[in-house]
């Protein structure tokens, strides 16, 4: 009797171990994978013409991909100069002033915000956006500004539901204690909750960067994907996600591996986002 | 004896729940006015209407009045925030914010308007001495107030509130997570400053009540069971159930 017990216990312990052990072989996989094919061009080419190299003509031996990687750190930043404020507002009027019912009511639409698809996004961005932009204030309206408002849309759900986690675990006691001595609401949000929160934000900016600065299909509707570095919010942009999408399908030999090449560079950055996301999160979490 | 808070049949209700039903007392000006009974009687529950801290809970029912030196903060025009800072709390556990100990002690002010340096530095050193802190504390004041052992924490709330120069100080159970030798500091600075304020004290421990309250009340169930001065109460309790809290039969 005991014996079975233990042998199912056994068993269980083994399925788990291998699932969770083979998403880490995928997540191997696919780094090796993309590493494999982008990194011989990286040793034939040369990393500096490829990373500061302002020429992509990858059918003539040009792998220059300096402008996408300026054109995705700008759509990022437009993103979150965008999504951060809203973002953080509606987290906070989430946590600090919406009632019980409220919540139940919000939480669930955003949510369903998250699981819209991009190309939905990126559908409303052309119909839309593009327009209002190409009449109001020139040019084509395929642009920097159309490209940073959609995907500053797209991150509100990481930026409001991690900043929302986060100013929720700061403890009542603090509120209670700014209260008691005679603090408005908004002098405690401002004064403490924020600051006590402040890591869990920044973390939910940077989770929100990262995945502005990876999203592809949206951007591509509605960038233009010009391959020049924008001079202003009006120019039309292509990004490191979009050269991809966009010239994968027929791309061959030298040219696949230029793209590949990208994709490392997108990898790095990604890479380097999260980890100083999760730094803060960890220091949020032993304080 | 000048009355500094009056309580009128004062009933809260939480949801349906009636939680304080009916209860009426006069708080002396410049006592220590105590209150104890068992767990869920409704101490911290009046308090939060003194301050109306309570507003912030969510479906709240308050009838009856409260008046502060015959203002009706109840049904007057009363703003929770203003009133806030004519009275300081402290709680059962010492919650500084997570800054130094200067800018806890010089938050309440600020928050007022005082910027002036000099200002705000005679009334950190006094709501400090006042607290039988600024010994410890003179030349640690940019530490973190984290730092603090407990007992420095809640004499730091303790100065923290007096920084709002008060009329009313309000505590809840303040020596429940405290030892012995903290208590005595606490109890040491509340027999000062009754001088100057008037105190009501919420404990669990009668003795401390005996101890150094002017006035005791016994809550019970929600309802005030016995009020009067501690040595009248202590000594000729008029009520059964009072004698058998204090006497430690129950609660
Ligand atoms: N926010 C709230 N929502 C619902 N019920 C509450 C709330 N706060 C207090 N109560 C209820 O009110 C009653 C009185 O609580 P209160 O905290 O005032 O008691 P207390 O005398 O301070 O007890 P203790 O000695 O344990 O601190 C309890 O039954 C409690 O469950
Ligand atoms: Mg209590």
């Amino acid at each position: 009797m005991i014996k079975t017990k233990i042998d199912k216990e056994f068993i269980v312990k083994i399925i788990l171990t291998t699932f969770a052990f083979s998403s880490l072989l995928f997540l191997f996989l696919i780094f090796s994978f993309i590493l494999f094919e982008g990194l011989p061009l990286f040793l034939k080419v040369g990393l500096k013409k490829i990373i500061f190299g302002f020429k992509w003509a990858p059918t003539k031996g040009s792998f220059g991909i300096f402008p996408m990687i300026i054109s995705s750190f700008f759509v990022t930043f437009g993103a979150l100069i965008i999504g951060a404020p809203l973002g953080l507002s509606c987290a906070i009027y989430l946590s600090e002033y919406s009632g019980k019912k409220m919540k139940m009511f919000l939480k669930p639409a955003l949510e369903l915000l998250a699981g819209i698809p991009s190309v939905v996004y990126g559908f409303l961005g052309v119909i839309y956006i593009v327009p209002i932009i190409r009449n109001n204030f020139g040019g084509a309206g395929f642009s920097l500004l159309a490209t940073s408002i959609i995907l500053g849309v797209m991150i509100l759900p990481t930026i409001i539901s991690i900043s929302f986690d986060a100013i929720m675990s700061v403890p009542k006691t603090y509120r209670e204690g700014s209260f008691a001595m005679g603090a408005t609401k908004w002098q405690t949000i401002y004064k403490v909750v924020v600051p006590s929160a402040r890591s869990g934000i920044l973390a939910s900016f940077i989770l929100g960067m990262g995945r502005a600065i990876g999203e592809t299909m949206a951007v591509i509707m509605v960038a233009g994907n010009a391959l020049k570095i924008p001079t202003s919010i009006l120019d039309p942009l292509r990004t490191l996600t979009g050269n991809i999408a966009l010239e994968l399908a027929y791309a061959t030999g030298d040219h696949r591996m230029g793209l590949f090449s990208t994709g490392v560079v997108l990898l790095v950055i990604i890479m380097i986002l999260n980890y100083i996301a999760n730094f803060g999160i960890k220091r949020r979490v032993i304080k | 004896m000048d009355i500094k808070i009056q309580v009128e049949n004062l009933k809260i209700f939480f949801d349906k729940n009636e939680v304080l039903k009916g209860v009426s007392i006069d708080v002396y000006r410049n006592r220590i006015t105590g209150f104890m009974g068992p767990a869920g009687s409704g101490k911290s529950t009046l308090i939060s209407a003194f301050n109306r801290m309570i507003d912030f809970e969510e479906d709240v029912k308050i009838e009856g009045k409260i008046y502060i030196d015959g203002v009706d903060i109840i049904n007057g025009d009363i703003d929770g925030v203003s009133l806030r800072r004519q009275i300081g709390t402290v709680f059962a556990v010492p919650i500084p914010l997570p800054r130094s100990v200067f800018d806890n002690i010089a938050y309440g002010p600020r928050l007022k308007g005082i910027t002036d340096k000099t200002e705000l530095n005679e009334l950190v050193r006094d709501s400090l001495k006042k607290a039988f802190l600024w010994d410890e504390m003179k030349d640690r004041l940019s530490m973190s107030a984290l730092k603090l052992s407990g007992g420095q924490q809640q004499r730091l709330c303790l100065a923290r509130s007096l920084a709002l120069k008060p009329e009313i100080i309000l505590l809840d159970e303040p020596c429940s997570g405290l030892d012995p030798i903290s208590t005595a500091k606490i109890e040491d600075a509340l027999n000062e400053l009754k001088k100057e304020f008037t105190i009501i004290l919420v404990s669990n421990n009668t003795k401390q009540i005996a101890r150094i309250s002017d006035y005791s009340a016994f809550f019970y169930m929600g309802e005030l069971i016995e009020y009067g001065p501690t040595e009248r109460v202590f000594t000729f309790p008029s009520q059964k159930q009072t004698e058998d809290y204090i006497s430690g039969k129950f609660g």
